[in-house]
């Protein structure tokens, strides 16, 4: 199974697809983009190319259950080609041209081989949307090598933890924050009875784990939690199988881990108490949503769905943010130079404007991206987090997932 | 007589305490509601409200007074209303989402910041004509211009400096990069130092025209508030250069900094999600919208107290005052 980017060429201000598939035994599409506004740079200086990759290799999509929200084909990548965009028009000023490379495996393609030759090519940044085995074998081959990592699709906690790497830096938010994030808001408006569902994956269990760790760090309780197995489509049975799936607890507040979205829509308004749904679906915690429009993120919003003629998802988010962070290290260190790079990004002085109201920063124990997160319905955003009243002592960002003092992460070398 | 005398010097005295002997008018934009209201300085009340397009955040007035401009941002228009009448006379044509702009110091041409279009475009307004546009970084929206006119800044947001256009060759001259996020510039009146906020940053810089390069940082601390909460935003400073204003955002206060020692001597607290300010002509009142309390704070400049709250619209947010 092939891949499915097809060959773009981005030219001045637009993306004119050209179609054009490349096969070979290891079929690997690359896709290179250098965006040049026709302007001239401001000076006749050599241009300084900072090259960055986004590797992606999603081994379970969700299921075809309808066709209301069809995934793209170019999820992930548009957010680091409007990146990528944002980063030129600054590197206009600076003589610097960023060029963002795509690479989308299918899940039987060697993805330390696709990595190898990324890095071979005289890349230094890459962005990585694999499962955590196979960020885990990547970082370990790229330790000797002048490589850094940014993980924007997995979210195990395990990776920020006890398999931490010194060269993977964390985008999105662990299912530990997730769960914290939607922890404060339930325990604010005083919902602290949950009735836990999870889904039949191991992410589902991991999200279920984090649920539980959540509801004892800040005062819930879990009054029930049931396996949900009744197979893969419940658009039909949904109607006869929640309410009794459902009966015999006293909650406030039903709590789904369905990661891949194959039962958590179909438990609204069938369960046998009036009861409203939090978790994977329903009132989701979110790194990033199409709903979020305040503190410029309309302006974000506006210029990716011009640019892309669909809303910027999480992943969208999670891609963006990281090239990003290699744009301001460039601009800050006046330098396309890897090491004065890296070297400015895990520093102190390295922020990243999120448009999610406050300084990004990295946690200097796990490198994961401290940032407030989203609680959004489907059409409405409700809340963000951290929740007021939540006390810590350096900052309420790390309020949500596992602080420094509990960390079990050691760098190794 | 002793009884007389009195009452005549409480009176000059109560007199001397408002300060005001003219009244002007305070022009607010609430972004929210698509209004303008209109306050007098005299009663610090609201007189009218006016009603105008989508989203108007930047507004300014004529130099000769006659008119009063709004950026309609989701219009993508700037929309021309007669300041007497109140009548809309025309709109410009002005790019799209304009967000803020400003005049050259002879009136004409007027500079704005298209914000999704990384464009500032230049307007004559007397003709009624696009006369340039300069492509600048990501997100542009602070513009200040140099008391000469020769030097207009636009910060872009998102690329995070302040670019230097000359006037004349509408040229970028220089780039001087800044802390995080910076939305406002302003030069002072003797132009001599320009002044760039960073909301995301949490400082304000100060630049030096001549060399373009940043003199001194300014941080801002407050007992009891969060640092990430300290957003500054807009800045203005007195005529005189003695004092130099802050708005800070969530931190719900304006700083007050000195202007010869450059340390920041107080805070006011304002009303929530403070975002610009407007001195009063004489420099003896300055307003603050607070974009969250859906009000404006009256600050009183030389007591440096904040003297009343007046409620406007929702969200108000761009803020200008009649010359007379």
């Amino acid at each position: 199974m092939v891949g499915t980017w097809k060959t773009v060429n981005c030219v001045i201000k637009g993306c004119i697809r050209s179609s054009g598939l490349r096969h070979g035994p290891i079929a690997l599409l690359f896709l290179s983009f250098t965006v040049w506004f026709g302007h001239a740079p401001v000076s006749s200086a050599e241009i300084v190319k900072i090259r960055i990759a986004y590797l992606a290799q999603v081994v379970e999509r969700p299921p075809k259950l309808s066709n209301l929200d069809i995934p793209s084909d170019d999820e992930g990548l548009a957010g680091g080609q409007l990146s990528i965009k944002d980063n030129n028009t600054t590197g206009r000023f600076m003589n610097q041209a960023f060029e963002l490379t795509g690479v989308s495996l299918a899940p039987d393609e060697d993805a330390l081989a696709a990595f190898n030759t990324l890095v071979d090519q005289g890349i230094h940044f890459v962005i990585l949307n694999v499962p955590a085995d196979t960020l885990l074998a990547i970082a370990d081959a790229a330790r000797p090598r002048d490589v850094l990592l940014f993980n924007a699709g997995a979210a195990d906690d395990r990776l920020r933890e006890q398999d931490c790497r010194d060269n993977v830096l964390h985008i999105l938010p662990s299912r530990a924050m997730l769960a914290d994030a939607l922890a404060q808001y339930l325990v604010t408006k005083k919902w602290r009875k949950w009735f836990l569902v999870i889904g039949r994956r191991q992410g589902d269990k991991l999200y279920g784990d984090a649920i539980h760790r959540a509801a004892k760090k800040f005062g819930a309780k879990i009054v029930a939690e049931r396996v949900w197995d009744y197979g893969p489509d419940a658009r039909r049975t949904a109607q006869s199988e929640v309410p009794v799936f459902t009966q015999g607890a006293d909650y406030d507040i039903l709590v789904v881990a369905d990661e891949i979205g194959e039962f958590g829509e179909y438990l609204a308004y069938r369960t046998w108490s009036a009861r409203p749904i939090a978790g994977t679906q329903g009132l989701t915690p979110t790194s990033w949503h199409r709903t979020h429009e305040r503190w410029g993120a309309a302006q974000l919003q506006s210029r990716f769905l011009k640019t892309f003629k669909r809303h910027m998802t999480p992943l969208d988010y999670q891609v963006w943010a990281p090239i990003r962070a290699v744009g301001e290290g460039a601009t800050r260190t006046n330098s396309g130079e890897f090491a004065k790079i890296r070297d400015y990004i895990k520093s102190s002085d390295f922020e990243l404007a999120g448009f999610k109201g406050q300084k990004l920063t990295l946690r200097s124990w796990n490198w994961q991206l401290r940032q407030p997160i989203l609680l959004s319905a489907a059409r409405a955003l409700v809340s963000v987090s951290p929740q007021t009243g939540f006390l810590h002592r350096t900052s309420l960002l790390d309020t949500m997932g596992t602080d420094q003092p509990q960390s079990r992460c050691k760098f190794d070398g | 007589m002793k009884m007389l005398v009195s009452a005549v010097i409480s009176g000059s005295l109560l007199f001397s305490t408002i300060g005001i002997a003219k009244a002007y008018t305070v022009y607010v934009t609430n972004e929210k509601d698509n209004t303008v209201s209109l306050i007098d300085t005299d009663t610090l009340e609201v007189t009218a409200t006016l009603n105008v397009g989508q989203r108007p955040r930047g507004i300014t007035l004529t130099l000769d007074g006659k008119f009063l401009l709004v950026c309609a941002s989701d219009d993508d228009t700037v929309e021309v209303y007669d300041a007497k009448t109140r009548q809309l006379v025309k709109n410009l044509p002005s790019g799209p989402d304009p967000e803020l702009f400003i005049l050259h110091p002879t009136g004409n041409p007027l500079y704005i910041a298209n914000e999704d279009d990384n464009l500032v475009t230049v307007i004559d307004l007397e003709k009624n004509k696009v006369i340039a546009e300069v492509p600048v970084g990501v997100e542009p929206e602070g513009m200040g211009i140099s008391p000469d006119g020769a030097i207009l800044v636009n910060t872009s947001e998102t690329t995070n400096m302040a670019h230097f256009i000359d006037t004349e060759t509408y040229e970028i001259v220089a780039n001087v990069l800044v802390d995080s996020r910076p939305r406002f510039a302003e030069f002072s009146a003797d132009g001599a130092r320009l002044f760039v906020t960073s909301e995301i940053g949490g400082t304000l810089s100060i630049i030096d025209p001549v060399t373009r390069k940043i003199t001194n940082k300014i941080t801002f601390e407050i007992p009891g508030v969060r640092p990430e909460a300290i957003q500054p935003v807009g800045v203005r400073a007195t005529k005189d250069g003695s004092k130099i204003f802050v708005a800070l955002g969530p931190a719900n206060r304006v700083a007050v900094i000195n202007g010869k020692t450059l340390e920041v001597e107080k805070y006011l607290l304002v009303g929530q999600r403070v975002w610009q300010l407007a001195f009063t002509p004489d420099d003896k009142l300055l307003f603050a919208t607070n974009g969250v309390s859906n009000d404006v704070s009256v600050i009183d400049v030389d007591r440096l107290k904040v003297v009343k709250s007046i409620a406007v619209g929702r969200f108000p947010w761009g803020v200008t005052i009649s010359a007379d």
